[in-house]
């Protein structure tokens, strides 16, 4: 017994040090902190449970039977954020540079089978040079292994990747298929080829920053939802985001208390949207003011910055919110924005997640560009995820829901369960000029004519009446009672009961 | 008494005339251009006219159209504020032929006054002590250079129409003398379209210090007390107070009897200010007379109990004034602060768009005169003035400190605002002796005003209320649902503060109605409100009360408090080892770049690509609010990159060329 238990604490400090006390000063020489230190820092304190402390790796080929270190390269287990249950895995850059072997594999499988039975959220703490080339395909099965539970996971339990380190080639889609990927500036990259075989192939000459780092995914490429500054700054705010999901498919968004009153006022709205129809103005403003205590966790920000996608909480309670934004590209539908809306509207409704809809939205954006792009196919998924959602929906149209952009954007017609509409709304197919346009074309080039046409659609059309006549529109609301009328809707929806019919799954034009 | 009045201005003045005229029982009439559609003194109004397009000369300043609005609209007399038409003899004269009052003096006042060459004549025949000078127009730059030797240096060269600062110039030389009389001439024609330009010898060590009289029909004048408003950045007034902390009885009381002489002399009635400039000896000259009410009026109105534009109305309606000399009893210190949307640290950039948040102070001792609200607008084509933040006390001391908590708790955001400059003037420690000059902030910032320079409260505050929000933060978080039985969150009370790198550790926990905090070995107790999400946090902190703006941007907290703006992160001791691991990064390399300071109208390239410029050398100029900004070379350099066009408008930091 006393032999085993000083066994138990040798190896306990071995799998304790990882790659050992040189590679643990050379993570930190580089800014970044280990596998045990970025889970300790990211639960509370005290809480982790440790598994599989003492999984070795099995290979024996090219001497690697010489060299092992218990763990093997990632720290598994589950503990608390906020005092609810998290699965985690935090891979060890230290020990074999974080590789993956099957042992390994097997050890972020392990926890994620027992997330799933549970139904709580798995965080990935990504840190790793890549496949464990000396075990060959056995790496390769681990990778499936894992990929392969991300997708059953998918909608039934939160999965959130932190990219805190390379992340290349097929390790890139493991956290491709979860649901956030968060990364850290100038440590962190992901791409499914590096700069070197770029350069081999294409003649690029591109730096693993520029090709795959938090900046590129962030802004050009929306592969990753959030950018932090460091390991620190990255796993505390990952705290703060884990404390608006459920749990699971199966729970409720977690509620917590709030002294902000569901009935508010917020009079400095009513001047929000400016009298000229083509000025912009800043739909986060409106978001800030609206949610609980200004509260707004923003995803994507840098990226398709036309529609605005994020988490806050109504009356304590986590909803997500969907915003065009009429600072950028006039707010309008484009192949990036919808694509980046279509998915975040899925893991909303994935997750009984209320999703709060914003519009002010000229239309889809013309040109060769998106058309070739395939905008028809990619405008579609957020139309689908709209349509398919039947968690609460509750949409506020505070200008312009031009065409089939107005369809799309949670109207009345995909199942919008409250739609309301400030005074400023127009509601129509679109703007006033282009409809006279069509609709009169014989009196171009009449100025006078065609501007009392103008005059008399936007008399009939630009507002929000026409809509409320047919209840497209439940109710025109005033701007100052957003707050108040957003959380009653919301509240009413509370006990919202709506299922699809069966099917396998639908297709979602991918 | 009138039955309504209409006010031919807009902004805070605009509400101030109407709060007093609602006082009176009077109905009020605004006038608004089309950016003021919603602005709050055509809300505040009984009824409003829209008289034209939102630059002031095709609105404010169109007299048909203001006497129109009088007509249909039935005002009996009209007030003009500052500024617009309040000095415009040719305005009272199309007024008076239309039977309408005009609430201000007569023309023979403005006219004499409102010229500084005859204005001088006339103080000096009136007995009013004038500045050595030449106060005939000067010819050319060859009389101004002998003129200017026969007074001795250092001389000002002056517009006659000018006004605010504009075409003034020091010269101290024959040859700036000599140049600087063509600047000054070619300046007033373009501001003004008068040339003409005279001679003064210039005061130094000057303060400018002012004084109120009130002058009736029946031939009352009464003097209400001096204004010190020596605090001036480019010779805009920016802290103003009453009474100055320099004057003696017997000075006060020769400057009062001078002013009322100059104001019999041109038969003076209504409010009006005579502007003195007093050396280091209490010698004091005639400057101007201001013919209409001051923006800085308040300060007056505080110190003498007297409603300036209540007497202006009684005035204008025929009635004797209420009191007389005697009656005039100053009580108390007031402090004025000109609260600017522009950006200190920009070089005092002028700044417009929405007012996202709007919260002015509120309390006992407390004026605001604003003319916005949370949500209104900034207009370019307007005064930046926000508003005038304006306190009283026992005594200086007391209107500084009240002063000093007012501007804590004025939140702006939207806008840029001078909030901070004014913080940093309210706890300078010249300013609080009350050393002022009128070069007071030329010489304390003879660099512009950077955030180092604002003086640091006590940093412990800070620390205890960084610690205090994160605290009350866990704690709430704390109550999240769905949390395991046997592992619920319980908040630690040791903490790590880190600003600026640094390490602050701290506890902090709750006791009844506080939070505990013990820093550095001394124990704070920290009694709030404050909820969650909310701006403005007031407190006490051992019983002392103290007010931070406090904002969230991820995982930082940036505090706003005295002028200074602190970003502290609050983690557990693990943490805060870890967090000494981080790399501190390197801001980007921005010297390479000419950035846009301010949004506006790129007017002027004024070098190509490939071209070698030398430090100080004129790149590019930007309109914005209708000025005219030059960005010049900070160092020398090739320019490789122009990444903007004339035409072009640009944002803020917007790149508009790069360098080599």
């Amino acid at each position: 017994m006393q032999e085993i238990i000083r066994q138990l604490d040798e190896k306990r400090s071995a799998a304790r040090l990882g790659g050992g006390e040189a590679r643990i000063e050379k993570q930190h020489a580089k800014g970044k902190l280990t596998a045990r230190e970025r889970i300790e820092l990211f639960l509370d304190p005290g809480s982790f449970e440790e598994w599989d402390m003492f999984v070795e790796h099995r290979c024996t080929d090219f001497g690697m039977e010489q060299q092992s270190t218990p763990g093997d390269g990632v720290v598994t287990g589950y503990g608390t954020v906020c005092g609810r249950l998290i699965f985690v895995f935090s891979q060890d850059f230290t020990v074999f540079g974080g590789s993956l072997s099957a042992a390994h594999a097997q050890k972020i499988c392990k926890i994620m089978d027992q997330a799933m039975k549970v139904g709580a959220p798995v965080v990935g703490l990504n840190d790793s040079g890549g496949a464990r080339i000396q075990e060959g395909v056995d790496s390769l099965a681990g990778y499936a292994d894992v990929f392969q539970r991300n997708v059953l996971a998918s909608g039934v339990v939160p999965q959130i990747s932190m990219i805190m380190g390379p992340c290349a080639g097929g390790a890139v889609y493991s956290p491709s298929m979860t649901d956030f990927i968060f990364m850290v500036k100038d440590s962190s990259y992901m791409f499914v080829t590096g700069p070197d075989v770029v350069k081999t192939v294409t003649h690029e000459e591109v730096t693993a920053e520029e090709l795959g780092g938090a900046v590129t995914h962030t802004s050009k490429s929306g592969v990753a939802d959030l950018a932090f500054e460091n390991d620190v700054e990255a796993l505390l705010m990952l705290r703060r985001f884990i404390n608006f999901l459920p749990a699971s498919n199966k729970d409720k968004p977690p509620v917590w208390p709030t002294e902000d009153e569901a009935d508010r006022k917020i009079p400095s709205l009513d001047t929000l949207v400016p009298q000229d129809p083509n000025k912009p103005y800043d739909m986060k403003e409106l978001i800030t003011k609206m949610v609980d205590d200004n509260d707004f966790f923003e995803l994507q920000p840098d990226y398709a910055s036309n529609i605005i996608i994020g988490m806050a909480r109504m009356e304590g309670s986590t909803v997500g919110i969907v915003a065009n934004q009429p600072m950028v590209l006039a707010g309008c539908l484009d192949i990036d924005s919808s694509k980046k809306a279509g998915r975040f509207v899925r893991f909303c409704d994935a997750f009984n997640i209320p999703i709060v809809t914003l519009v002010d939205v000229p239309g889809f954006l013309p040109g060769t560009t998106q058309e070739y792009g395939g905008i028809i196919k990619h405008g579609a998924k957020l139309l689908y995820a709209y349509a398919e959602a039947t968690v609460p929906k509750v949409t506020l149209i505070t200008r312009k829901a031009y065409g089939g952009a107005y369809d799309v954007m949670a109207s009345k017609h995909l199942r919008g369960d409250v739609n309301l509409a400030w005074p400023t709304a127009e509601i129509a197919v679109m703007g006033p000029k282009g409809a006279v346009e069509i609709i009169f074309r014989k009196d171009i080039g009449d100025e006078e004519k065609i501007t009392q046409r103008t005059d008399e659609y936007r008399q009939k059309f630009a507002n929000p009446f026409v809509a409320g006549a047919r209840g497209f529109i439940d109710d025109v609301i005033m701007p100052n009672s957003t707050r108040k009328r957003i959380c009653r809707s919301l509240s009413m929806l509370r006990d919202k009961d709506l299922e699809n019919p069966w099917r396998k799954h639908g297709n979602i034009p991918l | 008494m009138f039955e309504k009045i209409l006010i031919a201005n807009r902004g805070e003045i605009a509400c101030r005339v109407m709060k007093t005229a609602t006082k009176m029982g009077i109905k009020t009439v605004a006038v608004y251009s089309d950016a003021d559609k919603d602005a709050m003194h055509v809300q505040m109004a009984d009824e409003a006219v829209h008289i034209g397009a939102s630059p002031s000369a095709e609105s404010y300043l169109v007299m048909e159209r203001i006497i129109q609005a009088c007509k249909d609209t039935g005002a009996q007399a009209v007030h003009p504020g500052y500024g617009f038409l309040s000095e415009n003899s040719a305005f009272c004269e199309a007024l008076e032929k239309e039977g309408i009052a005009f609430i201000g003096p007569a023309t023979y006042a403005i006219n004499s006054m409102g010229d500084k060459i005859t204005s001088k004549l006339l103080a000096e025949e009136a007995g009013v002590n004038v500045i050595p000078g030449y106060t005939d127009v000067v010819k050319d730059a060859d009389q101004a250079v002998e003129i200017a030797n026969g007074i001795g240096y250092p001389v000002m060269l002056k517009a006659s129409a000018g006004g605010g600062g504009k075409g003034m110039r020091v010269a101290w030389n024959e040859a700036e003398c000599h140049d600087g009389f063509e600047r000054a001439t070619n300046e007033a024609v373009s501001s003004f379209g008068d040339g003409r330009v005279f001679i003064e010898k210039f005061i130094e060590e000057p303060r400018h210090i002012e004084i109120q009289v009130m002058a009736d029909t029946h031939g009352n004048i009464i003097y209400l007390g001096e204004r010190e408003c020596s605090i001036q950045r480019r010779h805009q007034k920016v802290i103003e107070e009453a009474p100055s902390p320099f004057l003696d009885e017997e000075t006060r009381k020769a400057m009062g009897e001078q002013a009322v002489l100059l104001a019999k002399a041109v038969d003076y009635r209504s409010a009006g200010t005579v502007e003195f400039i007093v050396d280091a000896k209490r010698n004091f000259y005639f400057l101007e007379m201001n013919t209409r009410l001051q923006v800085e009026h308040p300060v007056t109105e505080y110190i003498t109990g007297q409603d300036l534009v209540e007497l202006m109305i009684r005035v204008a309606n025929g009635e004797e004034l209420p009191l007389k000399q005697k009656d005039v009893k100053l009580t108390g210190w007031a402090m004025e602060a000109r609260v600017y949307a522009e950006d200190p640290f920009r070089n005092f950039l002028p700044s417009i768009g929405r007012l996202v948040h709007y919260r002015p102070p509120e309390g006992k001792n407390v004026r605001v005169d604003t003319g916005v609200y949370e949500g209104g607008e900034v207009s370019m084509f307007y005064d930046p003035m926000i508003a005038k933040l304006v306190t009283y006390g026992k005594n200086r001391k007391k209107a500084i400190s009240k002063m000093q908590d007012a501007l804590d708790a004025y939140y702006i955001r939207g806008v840029q605002h001078n909030i901070s400059f004014l913080n940093a003037l309210m706890v300078h420690p010249r300013f609080i002796e009350g050393r002022l000059t009128t070069n007071f902030i030329a010489e304390e910032y003879p660099d512009g005003f950077n955030a180092e320079m604002v003086p640091q409260d006590d940093p412990a505050k800070t620390i205890v209320v960084a610690a205090t929000i994160h605290r009350n933060y866990l704690d709430r978080a704390a109550y999240i649902s769905g949390q395991l039985p046997s592992l619920e969150r319980e908040v630690e009370d040791e903490w790590v503060v880190i600003i600026n790198g640094e390490h602050h550790p701290v506890t902090a926990a709750p006791v009844t109605g506080a939070c505990k905090v013990t820093y550095a070995g001394k124990s704070y107790e920290v009694v709030s409100d404050w909820e969650l999400g909310q701006p403005l946090l007031h407190c006490t902190i051992n019983g002392k009360s103290a007010c931070f703006q406090v904002q969230r941007e991820g995982i930082w907290l940036q505090l706003f408090h005295s002028g200074s703006h602190t970003k502290a992160m609050v983690v557990t001791p693990r943490a805060a080892e870890m967090h000494s691991y981080m790399l501190e990064k390197e801001a980007p390399d921005l010297s390479k770049y000419l950035l846009s300071p301010m949004p506006g109208l790129l007017v002027k390239l004024s070098v190509e690509e490939g071209e070698e410029v030398k430090a100080g050398a004129e790149l590019a100029v930007i309109e914005a609010m209708k000025m005219e900004n030059v960005l010049r070379a900070e160092q020398d350099a090739v320019v490789s990159k122009i990444k903007a066009e004339a035409g072009d408008s640009l944002t803020v930091d917007q790149v508009i060329m790069e360098f080599e």
